[in-house]
This record gives structure tokens, sequence and C-alpha cells, in this order.
């Protein structure tokens, strides 16, 4: 990787980044595979920070792998599980192995994963662990504390914009932006033009804007997606044209409506670039790029 | 405001009270009669489970309000009744567990779980409006709690698990920031939900927490 995320999100051109999710147990030779496929296609790799509240390796073992294989990774960080002693521990560890990236998220309610008696944390949120790494690379911790040695990150944050209703998450966007966040990466969208009046709310503001691209693998998938995930909406010409696909290629039509929706992201120059999501079957990313119109990106 | 209880199985207080042959029981006149949970009526169901099970019971009272210092006076007129048993089995909230411990040398047993404190909004539906944290901002959110109303306690506006103006964890609960957000947009006053909250502070009251104020 010749090139932080930094310096991609800085350089002007689209920007791709993808994520992986870290196993659950000690087995990493899928996750290692994943990254294998994803280091040099893309600008940065998240990896989730037990995602949907199910226990697993955790993120910033999965971004230490990313960076022995020489990717760029991205650190997932939630506020579920950590109390501002852990949180900020952890930012000192990730700058010191050459992490430099961090998304911060408040993280998915505990009744949700698989833990389901666990403890939530969420002592900070979202917008307080943004300003908590400002803090921390101005030398002090949140007790007040001069750091022997601060960190220095690009933080980034997350937007829903199919959110309903969508002014209370634009209220926090902004409060994430004024807390110093770098990069969105948005919750998947779909409808491009409902997108295209959220980036034309957007743009005012000195933030760069990843659209959320999540792989739909079936018409069943999208149809779930609409009932069950909040702040997703995949429209039913989509649904529609998945379920046109014969048995058991819904999966291309999918890589598809991806690569084609990236390709009018970039080519209108709608947003500064994508995040792609294909829990699970990261090794079609090639395919999506590709399906896009485009190669060698990184 | 009420204690809000949820009486435990009878497998639970079968195993609390193993090996205590002779128990007496008693309930609260307030919080616990309220829910249902330790009531009068409550109380002699229980006394007629413990018997089915073979235990004999000594006595039982339902005391006006478990845990206020009458109670010391209640446990001295059933004296007789208390003294001859094992234990005490006790249908309050845990505040009247504790009272009725720190009064009688006996073991005391609860035969309810203490949930919150809640507040009546109608007949029979209590929610929990007040977490006891020590720094309140409800001047900033309209009224409404964000710390016991948003089940994560967010500060600064919602997450991304709601929908529809429900919650993540349960379609049924409101999302607390889409109440705010709601009611201070009524008020004219949104700009009290963009100003930056910063964390709570977790120690305002060292635990365990008391204060004296005579």
């Amino acid at each position: 990787m010749a090139q932080s995320f930094k310096e991609a999100l800085n350089s002007g051109k689209f920007i791709i980044s993808s994520e992986i999710g870290p196993p659950k147990g000690t087995n990493l030779e899928k996750m290692r595979h994943h990254i294998d496929i994803l280091k040099d296609l893309v600008d940065g790799i998240n990896v989730t920070d037990h995602q949907s509240s199910v226990m697993r390796f955790p993120s910033i073992g999965g971004c230490l792998e990313i960076k022995e294989h020489g990717g760029e990774p991205i650190l997932q960080m939630t506020c579920r599980d950590r109390n501002q002693m852990a949180l900020q521990a952890e930012l000192l560890l990730a700058h010191t192995r050459g992490i430099r990236n961090v998304l911060c998220l408040t993280g998915d309610a505990i009744p949700i994963g698989d833990h389901k008696e666990a403890k939530g944390v969420f002592e900070l949120d979202s917008v307080q662990l943004l300003r908590t790494i400002r803090l921390m690379e101005s030398g002090k911790d949140m007790g007040g504390n001069d750091l022997d040695g601060a960190v220095e990150f690009c933080a980034g944050a997350i937007v829903t914009p199919e959110a309903n209703p969508i002014e209370p998450q634009l209220i926090k966007f902004e409060k994430k932006i004024e807390a110093g966040a770098e990069f969105i990466q948005t919750q998947a969208i779909y409808d491009l033009e409902n997108f295209g009046k959220f980036m034309d709310y957007a743009r005012q503001f000195p933030i760069k804007i990843l659209a959320g691209i999540v792989l739909l693998v079936s018409a069943r998938m999208a149809k779930y997606m609409n009932e069950n995930v909040p702040g997703i909406f995949v429209p039913q010409n989509l649904i529609d044209e998945l379920a046109s696909a014969p048995k058991g290629e819904a999966i291309n039509k999918g890589i598809e409506i991806a690569g084609r929706m990236i390709a009018t992201l970039k080519n209108d120059s709608i947003c500064d670039g994508v995040h792609i999501m294909a829990i699970g079957r990261e090794e079609v990313v090639p395919d999506i790029l590709a399906a896009a119109g485009i190669n060698g990106h990184a | 405001m009420k204690s809000i209880t949820r009486q435990k199985s009878l497998d639970d207080v079968e195993q609390q009270i193993e090996g205590l042959e002779r128990v007496y029981i008693i309930g609260c006149g307030t919080c616990a009669t309220m829910t249902n949970t330790g009531g009068r009526e409550q109380v002699l169901d229980m006394k007629e489970r413990l018997q089915e099970l073979g235990k004999v019971v000594t006595g039982w009272t339902v005391i006006p309000t478990a845990c206020d210092e009458m109670t010391e006076v209640s446990l001295q007129e059933n004296n007789g009744a208390i003294q001859s048993a094992d234990c005490l089995l006790v249908m309050s909230c845990a505040l009247g567990v504790q009272k009725v411990g720190a009064y009688n040398g006996k073991p005391v047993i609860p035969a309810l779980d203490t949930l919150f404190i809640g507040v009546e909004d109608e007949p029979g539906y209590f929610h929990e409006a007040c977490d006891q944290c020590g720094q309140c901002v409800l001047g900033y959110t309209a009224g409404i709690c964000p710390i016991t109303a948003c089940h994560k306690g967010l500060l600064n506006g919602p997450c991304g698990g709601t929908n529809n103006g429900k919650c993540e964890v349960d379609k049924e609960k409101d999302c607390a920031w889409t109440l705010i957000y709601n009611r201070l947009k009524e008020q004219g006053r949104l700009e009290l939900m963009k100003k930056y909250q910063p964390p709570k502070n977790s120690q305002v009251v060292l635990r365990p927490r008391a204060t004296r104020i005579l």
C-alpha cells in the first residue's frame, strides 16, 4: 500500500474502502484470505468491531493482520464494550502499531447479538469518542493528564442517509463533523436520487463522504433488510431485478447492481468515494469493482 | 413513584430457603401491593405454596411500608411467630428486605427481584424515569431523560439503530432521541440538541452512595 488512507482522502481521487469481519474463533485463515484479496485493491480496509454485537476476534487484531500483510487498516471502534480507559488504551496501542485510521461508532445494542445478558458499556458515544481522539492528539488524556507520546489518527464516523426521521440524524452528523470527523462512511444506500439529495446538503461541510454499498445477494436478502435493518431501503425495482435472475445467479445480479451504482456515483461525482461491504463475500469485491469499470484502483 | 418488582420463581425461592424449614412471610403494603407482587393476596398465595413444599409457615404480616422505620415496630408486634421461624421471606423490594434484615438477626430471603424505580403513566403501566445519575440533563432534552429512555443512554443524539421513531432493541419502544427532537422542535429549541454534551461523570457520589442532610 503506497498511500495512506488519509493521503487518498486528500488526493482528490474517487476513494474506495471495503471491510472484513474477523472470525468467531482463532482460525484466521479466511480473514487473511480476504485481506489478501483487498489489500492492493482498495484505499482502506475496515475491520468490524463485534458487528451486530456478536462476540468475535477483535477489530484491532484484524487491523494488525492487515498491517502485517501490507494493507491499510481502518479500526472500527464502538463504545459498546469499553469504558473510557479501555478505549483510550486501545487507541495508544493502535497508534504504536501503525494503525492510523479509526471509525468511531456507537455500537449495536447488546440484546440483538449473541451475548444477550452482557453489559453494554456506552460510557462514551460516537461524538465523544471523536473528541477523545482529538484530545489525545493534543497530548492529553480524558483525565487531564499528559501523554508521553501523543496519537495521530484519521478519524471518521457514519451517517444513515435513509433514516426516518432524518433530521435528528443530521444534527448528530453535524456534531460529528464539529468533533473532528474527517470522513464519513454511510449506511448502505440504494436509492441514488435520495442519496443525491443528502449529498446536496452534506456538500456544505468540509468532510469526505463515502457511500455505503452493501452487496445484495438475493431478493430475499433485500426484503429482509427492508423489514429488519434500520435505515436501509432497497427500492422495489432492484428487488425485482434480483428476483429476475436465474436460480443461483442472483449474486451476479447483485454484483452488477453494486457496480452500476458505484460507476454512477463516481462518474457523476455524486460523492467522494464508496465503502463496499460484501458481508462475508469479500472474494467478489474485485468483480464489483470490475463491474464499476474500476481496475487496479489502489 | 414505585419500586417495581417481579416475583422470583418458586424454584428460586425454594433453593434460597433450602434447609430452613420454618418460614415467616413479610409482605409490603405500598409498592409491592400496588404491583401485585407482595401484597396480602400474594403473601397468602406464597404461604400456601410453601406449605405444599412441606415448609412450616410460622406466621405472616404485611408491613404498611417495608422500607421505613415503622418496620421495626411491626416486627416487634409479631415477635413470637418471627422468633420461632428459621428465616424471614420478604415479599417487598430490596429496600424492604434490607430494612427487615437490619432489624432482625434472622436470615432474610427475598421473594422478589427489584427491577427499577417506576413512574405510573396510566393505571398499571410504569416506566423508569430516572437512573439517579447525579447530573441531570433534562434541561437540554425537553424533559425527556436520554439516560433511561434511550437503551444506550446516549447524550448527543440518536444512534443508527433507530427506525421510524422506534428503538432497535424493541419495535414497541419509542426512540428517546426522536421524542426529544420532536418536543424540542415544538418548543422552538432545537439548538439545544446541537449543543455538545460531554461524557458523564460516573463517580458523582462514590459508591457505596450515601449522604447526610442533618
